[in-house]
């Protein structure tokens, strides 16, 4: 029997195993998939829970239901990978797992305790996120009470996962404080190292002018060295000051530790992967999926989906001794929700940014790219169904991997 | 879309955002008026040994480091990279070492 080791059962990893569980041989194949956790949380949701608009038991399910049938999973936390015997030790019983090929998607995690004064004494006070599940609820809680003044939202350093989700935040902030009838009570301010509204250029420039038309603040180009918690201000290496009363911040983001410490990773843990096929530039029998590789494109879980197809028909050449034909283009599908039922898309890969048009979805579309519109925001909450229903379960989807020109405008 | 442009006498390929295309058209005197276009001028040691790290990662790796990468691996402290080239040191000191802009930040 071969043995293939998935390592990780979030987004990427899910997905893979049950494409594979469907396409290699039970008689020649087994799979095991491990992750230290039982739950299953549907991140894109975390977004929804400061707002009231999802609570805490909306984004969780058990992730034994996503594993399939034949794959063994084992919920135990991944101690060391040893890529030159083969094996991966994991906390449980203290056990070596042995593997013919290895597909890492470990994720990447926020890191608040990497930047001084986020966590000491303030945090979950005067400082929050929503980046994890706890997080979420926490912020959910000091919303509800919350009397107004200065609310910074900060990213403190690149890549973080979801690229659009601090704006995203920021819009809904603007929404939920109208509604609350109190939007003259808050300041909005995004303070990011970018030196834009994003990185892309057009999309900076329009997502640039919805935040003006809503009067929320841009601080571009601000890296944040520390917080003084007891000043409450943002301080960059550049020795500027950004105040708030209430900072809500993107913390550090990293890959998993094991991943630094088996020196599979790079200066933030991420795994250095070739950008078309996601195998290791290191060992030919490692490959790295969703936000755990260093790829030059959002960490999404669109992403991973997409890179997932390119993958798995990748994958089923290379056991047999094949070239790698199909080749990942970078592309990402992203529905920001920008507050007062509207949402906008943006489509784009590593060589094309973000661009507007229509964007066909057969069956369901179009929706407008780059633009706001109601049916975008639509988009945005079927997404969630589509996570838990046919994403994960790594059923077809109905947009193509390769990102497509088709009613884009040039 | 590329342009190209007179750096130090010699004629440079430039791409859309004003980085030089093709590394190898690069050199010393040519740093100096890049850097001077920035306004930075002239170029010290300190500015000299980020800029030689740069240079010789990118041959290793294939791209321009990012901010943290080069914090950790050529031991320049963050606060002394922004003295050295102040806002956006990555983007920066790419710009000057004649590589394209950091991949690191989308
Ligand atoms: C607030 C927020 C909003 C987002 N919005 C969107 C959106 O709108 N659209 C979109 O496409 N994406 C969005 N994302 C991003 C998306 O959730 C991620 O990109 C996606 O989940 C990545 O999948 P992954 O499998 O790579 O990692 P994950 O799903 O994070 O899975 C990693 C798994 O590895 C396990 N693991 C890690 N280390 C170990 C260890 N040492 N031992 C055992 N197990 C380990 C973890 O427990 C986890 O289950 C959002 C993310 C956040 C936080």
């Amino acid at each position: 029997m071969k043995k293939l080791l998935i390592l990780g059962a979030g987004t990427a990893g899910t997905m893979v195993a049950n494409k594979l569980s469907h396409m290699l041989s039970r008689e020649e194949w087994k799979i095991t998939i491990v992750d230290q956790h039982e739950t299953h949380y549907y991140q894109p949701g975390f977004l929804f829970i400061p707002f009231g608009i999802y609570g805490e038991n909306d984004v969780i399910k058990p992730k034994r239901d996503f594993i399939p049938q034949g794959v063994e999973m084992i919920v135990s936390e991944i101690k060391l990978i040893e890529p030159e015997e083969n094996r991966v030790r994991i906390a449980k019983d203290d056990r070596f797992l042995y593997y013919d090929f290895l597909i890492i998607a470990t994720g990447t995690h926020p890191c608040p305790e990497e930047t001084p004064g986020l966590t000491e004494g303030e945090w979950r006070n005067s400082i929050h996120d929503f980046y994890t599940h706890e997080g979420a609820i926490a912020l959910a809680k000091k919303l509800r009470t919350w009397d107004g003044g200065r609310l910074v939202v900060n990213i403190m350093e690149l890549p973080y996962k979801c690229p659009v989700a601090p704006l995203e935040f920021i819009f809904l902030a603007d929404w939920y404080f109208h509604e609350r009838q109190m939007r003259d009570k808050v300041e909005l301010t995004l303070v990011t190292p970018l030196p834009g509204a994003f990185t892309k250029p057009r999309a900076a420039q329009l997502l640039g002018n919805t935040l003006e038309d809503k009067n929320i603040n841009l601080v571009p180009e601000f890296y944040p060295e520390r917080v003084d918690p007891e000043r409450k201000v943002l301080v960059s290496y550049e020795d500027e000051e950004v105040p708030y009363d209430l900072l809500i911040t993107v913390p550090v983001n990293r890959g998993a530790d094991v991943i630094g410490i088996s020196g599979l990773g790079d200066e933030l843990n991420h795994v250095p992967v070739d950008k078309h096929t996601f195998l290791s530039t290191q060992f030919d029998n490692i490959f790295a999926l969703g936000d755990a590789a260093n790829l030059p494109t959002s960490k999404a879980g669109s992403v991973a989906h997409f890179a997932a197809e390119v993958f798995v028909e990748n994958f089923m050449r290379y056991i047999e001794g094949q070239e790698m034909i199909s080749s990942f283009d970078g592309h990402a599908n992203c529905f920001i929700e920008s507050g007062f039922g509207k949402g906008i898309l943006i489509d784009f890969n590593y060589d094309v940014e973000p661009l507007p048009g229509k964007f066909p979805l057969p069956g369901i579309g179009p929706f407008s790219l780059l633009q706001e519109s109601e049916m975008n925001h639509w988009g945005k909450m079927m997404f969630r169904w589509m996570y838990w229903n046919i994403l994960l379960k790594g059923k077809e989807m109905p947009i193509t991997a390769q990102m497509s020109m088709a009613g884009k405008w040039n | 879309m590329s342009m190209t442009k007179e750096f130090a006498g010699k004629t440079i390929l430039l791409d859309d955002e004003g980085f030089m295309e093709n590394p190898a058209e690069w050199d010393k005197a040519v740093a100096e008026e890049l850097a001077a276009e920035i306004g930075i001028s002239p170029l010290t040691d300190g500015h000299w040994q980020v800029i030689d790290f740069c240079r010789a990662d990118h041959q290793s790796q294939g791209e321009a480091p990012t901010l943290r990468r080069i914090t950790q691996l050529a031991g320049v402290p963050t606060k002394e990279l922004y003295k050295l080239f102040p806002k956006g040191p990555a983007k920066k000191v790419a710009f000057v070492s004649g590589l394209k802009k950091p991949t690191g930040c989308i």
